[in-house]
């Protein structure tokens, strides 16, 4: 019964793919072209006006554009023009960095408010504060105070990616079960391996949970910050081929970062599907 | 008895916010002694287990383990937990390793896990080491739970209702085991239960406490049943319906009605009373000679 619901529902999501692919084919047919433009003028306005030819690319276009785009992930022109394989490894190569970052703090930092209760609520009213601050917000003062844009990237990224994972651990450390830690107790283990050997393996579904929250707004962030901060990396990759007006890179662009966004979802909900235990 | 006793317990108390959940508690656990605490729910039965292994402190009074205070949880004492308490990322063997390994850190790991192996063994799952507690059922759970608790090798092993989640098949294979597993390593216990016919069958003496809050020790019953008892044929025993018609009438009324004004009751020396050697048409609430003078066998 699984098997034949998975079956259909493929069918189901094939044909929806097919459907859309259809009326965006009949969408951008185009019309007939013009008549009787002058020659001169006609150079001006482009194929759109002249052959009557739409303005946004067909799916056949754009799919082409992109196996051009496989086929050539690797290239480097100079500063504007890069392969998008290039381009999405200074974008991973960010968001890997402000993730570690973020790792780095939020883990030790949720485990000390997990594990008290004062420092739960000490800190409570500026994580209030400071959650709800669209990271994007911070960047005009990281490019002032680090006076580096890529750094500036990669703190944004930490900032915004820190959240999920610091609140996650310190609720999973928390909830840790009595009984394992009277377990503990009783047999007198010392304090680092009961944090590595009951609170973090306990803790983990839930720490590795917030992991996966921020990896997807971390991967959010980073096409905005780096329309913002430029040079390279996919986000300015989309901003730059809009002006270039090239509609078809920049739906490339869209559907690779759908593509790396799942995959990065995907590792991590194979990651808490790891440390998750049957209880 | 020269010296202390094993465990002895002074005027131990714990009272929330203003009322004494129990108060004036002496009672006192000899080596290789199986002690039994009935009493209804409220009554702060696993409070008075935690205090015993150090997991809570007692409001008022202390208790002594071979003459010393206890203070903290300690590798002398292990505790059966009445939810088994196994680490579901764990399996059984490293359940028990876990244990071991905390209380010979020193040892090669060749070394802990033939011992671990050996208490897995014991309570017959050779066959399971490598399985996951979620793999098993509650009462192979609850075996891990007892496997790890002895492998420890403790002074004194305390049990907190650790059949009452289980079925009455298990429950009663179970109990068999454990009293086979504690006369064999003459291990000295200290259990809570609900289950009357449970404490008959295991304990040595069983402590009543009466309703709380302020609940004291009512009296102590000495199990006058020979030690070799076993579940099937307990019931056979003259002395069994006497013991068994005793704690069952303290439960349905004494407790609640215990008059604690009676010139009778002393809290520092608690009654110590043997039901079973009454006549069946003598007054149960007669007191016993035998007071002070401990150990049933």
């Amino acid at each position: 019964m699984i098997s034949s619901l998975r079956l259909r529902a493929a069918i189901v999501s094939v044909a929806l793919l097919a459907g859309f692919l259809l009326l965006w084919h009949l969408g951008t047919q185009g019309t007939a072209p013009t008549a009787n433009l002058d020659p001169e003028y006609a150079r001006l306005m482009g194929a759109t006006a002249v052959e009557g030819k739409s303005a946004f690319p067909g799916p056949a276009e754009v799919l082409g554009k992109f196996w051009w785009h496989l086929s050539h992930a690797f290239y480097d022109n100079g500063p504007n023009d890069k392969g998008l394989g290039i381009q999405l490894i200074f974008s991973l190569a960010r968001v890997l960095g402000g993730f570690g970052l973020a790792v780095a703090v939020a883990l030790p930092l949720g485990f000390l408010i997990g594990m008290s209760p004062l420092m739960h609520r000490a800190l409570d009213p500026f994580f209030q504060v400071l959650k709800p601050i669209s990271p994007l917000a911070w960047m005009p003062l990281a490019l002032y105070t680090i006076k580096d844009s890529a750094t500036s990237a990669i703190f944004v990224i930490f900032i915004c990616s820190l959240w999920p994972m610091l609140l996650n651990t310190a609720f999973g450390v928390a909830a840790v079960r009595k009984e394992w830690l009277n377990v503990a107790r009783t047999l007198e283990v010392g304090p680092f391996r009961k944090a590595f050997r009951v609170i973090l393996p306990a803790a983990a579904p839930t720490i590795l949970t917030g992991m996966r929250i921020s990896i997807g707004i971390a991967w959010l962030v980073i096409v905005a910050a780096e329309m913002l901060v430029g040079g390279t990396g996919i986000g300015y990759f989309v901003w730059n081929e809009w002006n270039n007006l090239s509609i078809t890179n920049v739906i490339n662009a869209i559907l690779v970062i759908g593509l790396v966004g799942m995959v990065l979802d995907l590792i991590l909900a194979r990651l808490v599907k790891l440390v998750t235990y049957p209880e | 008895m020269t010296g202390h006793p094993f465990i002895s317990i002074e005027d131990l108390a714990k009272v929330y916010g203003d009322t004494p959940v129990f108060e004036h508690l002496h009672f006192a656990i000899d080596k290789g002694e199986f002690v039994c605490l009935i009493g209804h729910s409220g009554c702060g039965k696993t409070t008075i287990l935690n205090a015993l292994a150090g997991l809570e402190e007692a409001s008022e009074g202390a208790i002594l383990m071979g003459g010393r205070e206890i203070s903290g949880p300690s590798l002398d004492r292990a505790v059966i937990f009445q939810s088994h308490a196994l680490m579901p990322w764990m399996t059984v063997l490293d359940n028990v390793g876990f244990a071991v390994k905390s209380r010979w850190p020193d040892w090669s790991g060749a070394k802990r896990r033939a011992h671990a192996l050996k208490f897995i063994d014991l309570v017959g799952l050779a066959g399971a080491a490598d399985k996951k507690p979620a793999q098993l059922s509650g009462g192979m759970r609850q075996r891990v739970g007892i496997a790890r608790a002895l492998s420890i090798e403790p002074k004194m092993l305390l049990m907190d209702e650790p059949f009452s989640a289980l079925d009455a098949l298990t429950r009663g294979t179970l109990q068999d085991e454990v009293l086979r597993i504690c006369h064999e390593t003459e291990q000295t216990v200290f259990m809570i239960t609900h289950d009357v016919d449970e404490a008959i069958l295991l304990a040595d003496k069983i402590i009543l406490m009466t309703n709380g809050p302020h609940a004291v020790i009512a009296e102590i019953v000495v199990n006058t049943m020979p030690r070799n008892r076993s579940r099937t044929d307990l019931h056979r025993h003259p002395h069994y319906y006497r013991i068994r018609n005793h704690l069952i009438e303290f439960l349905v009324d004494r407790s609640k009605q215990f008059d604690r004004a009676n010139a009778d009751f002393d809290p520092r020396h608690p009654r110590l009373t043997t039901p079973g050697l009454d006549g069946p048409e003598s007054d149960v609430t007669a007191s016993s000679p035998l007071r002070n003078n401990h150990g049933a066998a």
